[in-house]
């Protein structure tokens, strides 16, 4: 009940209502950004938020977010060259995003959310995740002192859960939030609109201004950090890619800081496995930074929690690669048995991208993973493969690249056999045009709208005229 | 037995699987949405399958069934994984071993 008034609470009825909720549940006017055609204007959506670098800094600050070490990890550097030709593998760096409170970058994205939500008189705060963002808007909800609830799609219908999810809601029930778990659909939204409805809270989306403005942070400070170490910027960045928001926010931050640095999405693989499929939930290791966030939500920014979402990686990312769960695994055991420090693998995604694209580069280069993640029981190689095992995926040493997700997991026989893997960006330019252009008001497409195709996809005019012109034929 | 004020989790069905959407792959369509929330009973006492209220940690007040009490967590680091050893052990000699690798 809402004011006393009974309120249809079916899925036809609560999604309905999706435009008011939101706006009711971020003080957010989307429609004011929109051209009524294809073009929104992304740039005043971002600038709109109240919220500079500088105010994300001293927010940040605040409440004990960022400022998160570099280390250069010299072993696996000296690895990555054995594998290369002579002359070639750059020093691999890696930001220890794992030292912020809830133990990742994720805080970056919740605390400027949390502090507006405070700000406009909110109660508390809601998110939809089943990652390290939960843990996120959990510390700085109780931090901040706000309420707060995750929802999470946790178990598959025997009620098994993900290990590395059932550790995600240890965690944010251990800082205070209520934990709402679900099994697997992607009507998980529908149940954060009843709960945004319910309660009166702030959606503390993933994917708004706010919380990928947050990450511009972290760009910047890899920006100085390297010039203040190594009197020079880094080479390439390589930021682990699921909803976008991380590589979108990086690459924001570190040109705001002026590096130019080559900007490196890296994903799992988990082609050919359905994220919405019951049966499959539980036979993939990595419940994150995979395909089967990063190219649909890469090619399709605006299918999440709001109307237009912050974070549209096309715009930022100079190359897409991919690696295998065996690749990731195996790094992040390199990571522990080589260099001393014991991480969350789903963390490690940039980093087994990083130690391949090393070797391409010569070795008076750097390269930086951006983050690392906290670790704990569920949350780590050994329990991860164990679930796998037990869940009938096989365990085999090879070649990585003949992987199948969801049959069996590959670890390299030998570390020059992890591959990072080409993903083609002109795939998903065209992709995420061709989906657009379906949205032309009455089937017109302006020069406005052509303008952005090309700021959205870093694409040029041909390109973009090319896709449009195949697309009518 | 549970009694008022019990710190207890509870289970629902959100949606049948002829409410759910119609964009799912066939698996997942033929099963219900369900939902698992932990909170503190409403009811004065309650017995593990009854239907009960609970006030969640935000102080919202959820139903569904009683399926445990001061309910725990079982996570754990899983059996041993002896390929992690193997990856240790090759990654030490290859790096560490000398060049012949």
């Amino acid at each position: 009940m809402i004011n006393g008034m009974i309120v249809d609470k079916s899925y036809a009825a609560v999604t309905g209502r999706k435009g008011e909720i939101i706006n009711r549940a971020m003080g957010v006017d989307y429609s004011k950004y929109e051209s009524g055609s294809i073009a929104f204007d992304y740039e005043g959506m971002m600038n709109d938020t109240g919220y500079t670098i500088e105010d994300h800094f001293r927010i940040q600050r605040e409440y004990n977010v960022g400022n998160t070490p570099i280390f250069e990890l010299k072993n696996l550097t000296a690895l990555a060259r054995k594998c290369a030709k002579p002359g070639k593998g750059a020093r691999i760096f890696v930001k220890d995003e794992a030292s912020n409170p809830a133990g990742s970058f994720k805080e970056r994205r919740a605390a400027a959310s949390v502090y507006h939500a405070k700000k406009m008189g909110y109660k508390g705060v809601i998110a939809a995740t089943s990652g390290n963002y939960g843990a996120a808007v959990a510390s700085q909800a109780a931090m901040q002192g706000l309420k707060c609830i995750i929802v999470q799609e946790c178990y598959d219908s025997k009620a098994m859960g993900q290990p590395e999810i059932v550790e995600k809601a240890r965690k944010c029930e251990a800082l205070g939030a209520e934990v709402l778990q679900l099994s697997v659909g992607p009507e998980l939204f529908y149940e954060v609109l009843m709960m945004l409805e319910e309660t009166g809270y702030f959606n503390a989306s993933l994917y708004s201004a706010f919380g990928v403005g947050g990450v511009e942070t972290l760009g910047y400070e890899i920006a100085e950090q390297f010039m203040a170490r190594e009197g020079k910027h880094p080479d390439v960045v390589v930021c682990a890619n699921a909803g976008g928001g991380n590589l979108t926010g990086t690459a924001r931050g570190l040109r705001k800081a002026g590096c130019n640095a080559q900007v490196v999405a890296a994903s799992v693989d988990l082609k050919g496995l359905s994220m919405a499929s019951d049966e499959q939930f539980n036979r993939k290791s990595f419940t994150t930074a995979h395909t089967g966030f990063g190219v649909p939500y890469a090619t399709d920014p605006d299918h999440s929690d709001v109307p237009r979402s912050a974070a549209r990686p096309l715009r930022y990312m100079d190359r897409y690669v991919t690696v295998k769960q065996g690749e990731v695994f195996y790094i992040t055991e390199a990571l522990a048995t080589l260099e001393g420090m014991e991480k969350g693998p789903a963390g490690n995604t940039s980093l087994a991208a990083a130690f391949a694209l090393a070797q391409e580069m010569d070795e008076d280069q750097i390269i930086v993973a951006q983050e690392t993640e906290y670790t704990g029981a569920g949350k780590h190689i050994q329990p991860q493969l164990a679930f796998a095992r037990k869940n009938g995926i096989e365990l085999l040493f090879g070649d990585p690249s003949e992987e199948i997700p969801g049959k069996n997991i590959i670890f390299p026989a030998h570390p020059s056999l992890l591959k990072a893997r080409e993903s083609d960006l002109d795939r998903m330019r065209t992709s995420l045009i061709k989906r657009q252009i379906t949205r032309a008001k009455d089937g017109v497409i302006t020069e406005a709208d052509i303008a952005y195709l090309m700021e959205e996809t870093r694409a040029t005019r041909e390109f973009v005229l090319d896709v449009i012109e195949k697309a009518k034929a | 037995m549970a009694k008022k004020n019990d710190y207890v989790r509870i289970h629902r069905v959100v949606l049948e699987p002829e409410e759910r959407t119609g964009k799912l792959p066939e698996d997942t369509k033929k099963v219900p949405l369900e939902m698992w929330v932990k909170g503190r009973l409403v009811n004065d006492t309650a017995e593990i399958g009854d239907e009960v209220t609970v006030t969640t940690a935000v102080g919202r007040t959820e139903h569904g069934t009683l399926i445990e009490v001061n309910p725990c967590y079982e996570l754990n680091y899983g059996s041993f994984v002896p390929e992690i050893l193997q990856i240790e052990e090759s990654l030490r000699s290859t790096l560490f071993g000398g060049n012949e690798a």
